[in-house]
């Protein structure tokens, strides 16, 4: 369902994000991307999401070429990718139910649902009583989760999660781990950007190792080595 | 549609409220250049009605010859009225310029004496001309010389003042151009000030903007909302500015009159009232609008 065909982004000639990048994930799959800091984790995501452009390469969401959809194809395709960031990125003035609500909104769902939803958003990542707080009365393990509901309550095909536990302590990170697996186990591909070597080995699932922007290992039920 | 626009107007109304000191530091920055914009148009309305009374005092007068018969020189008058570039042209007889002589001179008993004692009217007929436009008496002036009527004319006191007159009408000009001009700049800046406060108040919200976009909001559902907030600032600024003038416009109105000699500024405020709060109100939803739009269009290109 995501394929990256030769993709390579060359910010300037000495500094090279990605090197002729390859691979494909499969729905449902639990795919972990790891590299130390500066491999190029969060630039793959980001052309995913088309939120930066390869110098070269195409990247396919299912048939489409991410950075070929049109201006109102766009949208479409983001709506069914969830994503979560390392700094959290809510929008501070608005509660951690607008937040979620937000993004249902963003994708024209009615009152009706959005009222039925978002409670059961908040709900699965256990935040239903601080729905009326502002990011900043959060701790951070909180507005990661916030954040989770708001990539999962549109019902995504894919969530990207780029180094979600990178602010985290280990117990707040256990839990946002123990949430990823369960949106993967009710159905959804994963993508997680991460360095924490404890995370990937407790996943024990398909592991893409980056070292300077190119793939040096995939692996079916890796590990983090290197 | 409809809870599409509900929607973004409650989340402009929404982020107007809580982005608090953001909007409050718009709205001051938009109501000193609507306050600035108002404040031309008031000395606009003085400096026109001083230059049109100074205008309206210049004027020339064509004195006929004793011989000339008071049908010639109305059929003079009828001549001139036909010009497009006279406004009037009024007679006085010689027995009303003697009339106004007299009660000007009431008081000067040597002059009254000496008039008694002339025993005949020694003063001319003559035609008052005021032109549409003080550039033009020379045109007015020369078509007498050159009429039929010239061989009736004693003389035309253009010539006289023909210098004054051009400078008058020059520096009138002059004037009008120069209130045109500052008008236009003044407001040019205003609006640039505004334009970048509004950047500025957007500049804060980029993250926000990008978050949307990577949520999957389209670019319309993104903008909306600011050009709502935009929108706010224009209208909230012009209500405040035209509170602002009510009591500013009270109390310099009296002074401005005697001084201009021009109309009262309350009672222009109020007379004038929705004019002047339909303008500002028209320029700040402009200009809120089109600043929001322009601001937020280079953070929407994720």
């Amino acid at each position: 369902m995501i394929y990256f065909d030769k993709v390579s982004k060359i910010y300037s000639p000495t500094s090279t994000a990605l090197e002729d990048v390859s691979f494909s994930v499969e729905p449902k799959e639990f795919v972990s991307i790891v590299g130390h800091s500066g491999a190029g984790k969060t630039t793959l995501l980001k052309m995913l999401l088309a939120e930066d452009k390869p110098s070269s390469g195409k990247v396919f969401f299912e048939s489409v070429n991410v950075h070929e959809a049109s201006r109102d194809e766009l949208p479409r395709i983001r709506r069914r990718i969830g994503s979560i960031f390392q700094d959290f990125r809510l929008l501070p003035n608005k509660t951690a139910y607008e937040n979620v609500a937000f993004a249902m909104e963003a994708a024209d769902a009615s009152d009706e649902d959005i009222e039925n939803d978002v409670p059961q958003a908040l709900e699965l990542v256990g935040l239903m009583d601080k729905a009326l707080h502002f990011p900043h009365e959060l701790s951070g393990g909180e507005k990661q989760r916030v954040a989770i509901a708001r990539a999962i309550v549109n019902r995504p095909d894919v969530v990207l999660a780029d180094e979600p536990t990178g602010n985290l302590d280990p117990l707040n990170t256990r839990e946002i781990v123990e949430l990823l697996k369960k949106i993967n186990k009710l159905g959804t591909t994963v993508m997680l950007a991460t360095h924490n070597h404890d995370v990937v080995n407790g996943l024990e699932r398909r592991v893409i190792t980056l070292d300077k922007g190119k793939v040096v290992r995939d692996d079916k039920k890796g590990r983090y080595i290197i | 549609m409809r809870m599409h626009l509900r929607r973004v107007i409650k989340e402009g109304v929404i982020n107007f409220w809580r982005n608090g000191w953001v909007s409050l530091a718009a709205i001051l920055v938009m109501v000193l250049s609507l306050f600035m914009i108002g404040s031309l148009m008031f000395s606009n309305v003085l400096l026109t009605s001083a230059l049109s009374r100074i205008e309206d005092q210049v004027d020339i007068g064509v004195y006929f010859k004793k011989e000339a018969t008071e049908d010639e020189i109305l059929n003079a008058q009828a001549a001139l009225l036909q010009l497009a570039q006279v406004k009037s042209a009024s007679y006085i007889s010689e027995d009303e310029a003697l009339e106004k002589f007299r009660t000007r001179h009431a008081t000067n008993a040597l002059i009254t004496q000496s008039l008694e004692e002339l025993g005949e009217n020694p003063l001319q007929a003559s035609l008052n001309i005021k032109a549409k436009d003080p550039s033009q008496y020379e045109v007015i002036a020369r078509f007498l010389d050159a009429s039929a009527y010239s061989a009736l004319i004693d003389k035309i006191n253009y010539f006289q003042n023909q210098v004054v007159i051009e400078r008058l009408s020059g520096f009138l000009g002059a004037s009008r151009a120069a209130g045109f001009g500052i008008t236009i700049v003044f407001s040019l800046i205003a609006m640039l000030v505004v334009f970048n406060t509004i950047r500025l108040a957007i500049y804060t919200s980029r993250d926000e903007i990008s978050v949307k976009r990577l949520v999957g909001a389209t670019r319309r559902h993104v903008r909306t909302p600011f050009l709502v907030e935009g929108a706010m600032y224009g209208i909230i600024s012009a209500i405040i500015t035209m509170i602002i003038f009510y009591p500013l416009t009270l109390w310099i109105g009296p002074a401005g009159a005697r001084f201009f000699g021009g109309p009262n500024l309350f009672n222009y405020y109020l007379s004038n009232f929705f004019e002047i709060f339909f303008i500002l109100l028209a320029v700040g939803v402009v200009l809120g609008v089109i600043s929001s739009s322009i601001a937020t269009r280079r953070y929407l290109k994720i």
